[in-house]
């Protein structure tokens, strides 16, 4: 049985995506309803799909130092954390505990696996990497947060947490476990994943790609549409912040049903919703909006709208983000996280894009359009493949559920 | 920081050298342990999975089947925590060769397989463990970081959970990068109190000196050979039943393990 959490300030929070770059860029994006999507100019051969791709990844240098980290998830990594004044953040949580007592946790599904197929896209005469690509830290699932961690000189615990979609929802209760053990004072979180062939072809095998903008709960929807996207947030306990945002919870859950399709019944959904309620010590009626993982793929769409009409009252907003974004796989939990603080700090329910023709098993809770309206509590929910949940709760500074 | 106290209630290890941990035992005391059978049984798996899961899947499943059987624990009860270094290694190679060549030939089920929480996937659906589960990855501190998670979470949520860290042998171009040429796996059930089961406790504390544990050969050998191999001077430990052995938590931090009789 969970026990109730003390809440952790979130002191910093920055996220990059097709939405633009920051968070100004993604609140204007969702305020004028303009979806980020594009059609797919990106796979080493055609696709026809739609493309969440962030705009000048190709631009980024990464610092002289860490040179050797080069490539596609690494350059969007640190275009990321140069975001919202976020290094300089670290930088000085840096400086008052010391580069020990920050632990650093992100979550990827496919980490800088695009350096791995550009290797393998031009091997050498004999059937090697070309000098180049004989980098071996890049070619493994830990490559985004080596770099991070060398980028900001962190020397505390770090590790790179990939359940697929759910990845970078997971670092959050990570963290949260390690500043209450009192292992570190502070956690940076988030998750980086970008474009490559790998996903793009991979869930287009499954059948899971839409030719269209994809359409989150919409009745005609028919897939997810593939995004690339950084965020990070930084974690503090809220003495050190009594006036930040606070993450007030955290559910984690498996399904045990199927590697790639959620639980008919959305069993191991509902109980990472429980149990971050009850860690968070909230009632579902407290919840002013939830960010729903809301893909477009029918199973998971079907299976959510299903939960959040017997979980919640009709007060309780609810929408996907994903026709801003595109389905942003381990980067999902931390886009969707900044999304949900940025409800809480602008009193904007974003506006579920792309259903313009609302499922009827949607129930009154789902918002078509945007919302402008007091927002004290916020979920997020964010489900993988293996059957892999996770749902994180966030509260106004000063809220006591 | 004051050490954090967890207590081991099953142990379980496969290479293709080692059977078991008693295997390793066996080899400790001077013996030649019988080597497995070429694929790890993890019987754990229904036969049709079984037949169908790769590799990755089979060793990881192979472990924690052992030390869960030895911990006395129900696996649905258990969070799991699966670490490993490079994932499915065979399932990249392949993926990266067909994108090359022939993306929109791309196999789905491969695909789904590829996911670094595939064989946790499969435990969970094995099992039937609706608690939660996580895959994670740290490079060549890809155990101790995983051992540091799992500790944590015995602490704060005061529940059993099961360690997993295996890699299997890479292929392909890939081999020169990743470096890893044999199979390794490994699996701790940790408890938050000592019970009947309990084989040693641990006491981990972090700190910034980094002079991991020397081993002799041929474990010394199998660590090079293996990521997930950075677990054997525990391993070793356990065999002997006390004493104090450290690992990498991260590539700037040490992770010094005290371990006594139960």
């Amino acid at each position: 049985m969970p026990v109730l959490m003390t809440p952790l300030a979130i002191t910093a929070y920055t996220t990059t995506s097709a939405m633009g770059h920051g968070l100004a860029a993604q609140l204007d994006a969702i305020q004028h309803t303009r979806s980020g999507l594009r059609p797919n100019d990106f796979s080493s051969a055609p696709l026809a799909c739609w493309i969440g791709r962030v705009a000048g990844v190709e631009d980024t240098a990464l610092p002289v130092a860490q040179a050797g980290w080069d490539c596609r998830n690494n350059r969007l990594a640190w275009l990321g954390l140069n975001q919202d004044g976020f290094l300089a953040r670290v930088l000085a949580a840096r400086e008052r505990y010391g580069a020990q007592r920050i632990a650093l946790l992100l979550g990827t599904s496919t980490a800088s696996i695009g350096a791995t197929e550009e290797a393998y896209r031009r091997l050498d005469a004999d059937g090697g990497f070309a000098d180049d690509m004989l980098r071996p830290a890049i070619h493994a699932p830990h490559s985004l947060s080596a770099f991070v961690t060398a980028a900001l000189g962190l020397e505390g615990p770090c590790m790179t947490i990939s359940t697929a979609c759910s990845s970078s929802a997971k670092v959050f209760a990570s963290a949260e476990r390690l500043i209450r053990l009192g292992l570190v004072d502070a956690a940076v979180v988030g998750g980086v994943d970008t474009l490559c062939d790998s996903v793009l072809f991979g869930f287009n095998s499954l059948e899971l790609v839409s030719t269209e903008p994809c359409r989150p709960f919409d009745a005609a929807r028919d897939g997810i549409s593939i995004g690339e996207a950084a965020g990070f947030a930084l974690l503090e306990r809220i003495d050190a912040a009594p006036d930040a945002a606070q993450l007030l919870g955290y559910g984690e859950a498996s399904d045990a049903h199927h590697m790639s399709t959620p639980h008919p019944d959305g069993l191991g959904a509902e109980l990472a919703l429980r149990d971050a309620l009850m860690r968070a010590g909230l009632d579902a009626g407290q919840v002013d909006y939830i960010n729903l993982h809301g893909t477009a793929s029918q199973k998971n769409d079907e299976v959510e709208a299903a939960l959040v009409n017997r979980a919640f009252p009709a007060r309780t907003r609810a929408s996907s983000t994903k026709g801003f974004t595109g389905h942003t796989l381990g980067a999902a939990g931390i886009v969707e996280a900044t999304i949900a603080l940025q409800a809480i700090e602008h009193g904007l329910i974003p506006g579920n894009l792309g259903g313009n023709t609302p499922d009827p098993i949607c129930g009154a809770q789902f918002a078509w359009r945007n919302e402008h309206q007091r927002v004290d509590v916020a979920l997020s929910n964010s489900f993988g493949f293996g059957g892999n949940n996770a749902c994180l709760a966030f509260a106004r500074a000063g809220f006591a559920a | 920081m004051s050490a954090l106290r967890v207590y081991i209630e099953g142990v379980g290890l496969w290479s293709p050298q080692l059977a078991d941990f008693a295997a390793l035992r066996s080899l400790l005391a001077g013996n030649t342990p019988e080597p497995p059978s070429a694929r790890p049984a993890a019987a754990t798996l229904p036969p049709n999975e079984r037949r169908r899961a790769p590799e990755s899947v089979l060793l990881a499943i192979e472990v924690a089947g052992q030390a869960v059987a030895m911990s006395g624990h129900s696996a649905s009860e258990l969070a799991c925590i699966f670490a490993s270094a490079h994932g499915d290694q065979p399932i990249t190679d392949y993926m990266c060769a067909t994108l090359a060549q022939t993306p929109a030939e791309l196999s789905p089920i491969r695909f789904h397989n590829s996911v670094h929480n595939a064989p946790v996937g499969y435990w969970t659906i094995a099992t039937g463990c609706h608690a939660p589960s996580t895959a994670l990855a740290a490079q060549r501190a890809s155990f101790g970081a995983s051992l540091l998670e799992a500790a944590s979470q015995v602490l704060v949520e005061q529940r059993p959970v099961l360690l997993v860290c295996s890699d299997t042998a890479s292929s392909g171009p890939l081999l020169e990068v990743t470096g890893c040429t044999q199979s390794f796996g490994c699996a701790l059930v940790l408890a938050p109190e000592s019970s009947a089961t309990t084989m040693a406790s641990l006491r981990l504390s972090l700190t910034t000196s980094r002079v991991i544990s020397s081993l002799a050969e041929p474990l010394a050998h199998w660590r090079e050979a293996n990521a997930s191999a950075g677990a054997l001077p525990l391993l070793a430990l356990l065999a002997e039943g006390h004493g104090r052995c450290q690992l990498d938590a991260a590539a700037t931090l040490g992770l010094q393990i005290d371990m006594d009789h139960i």
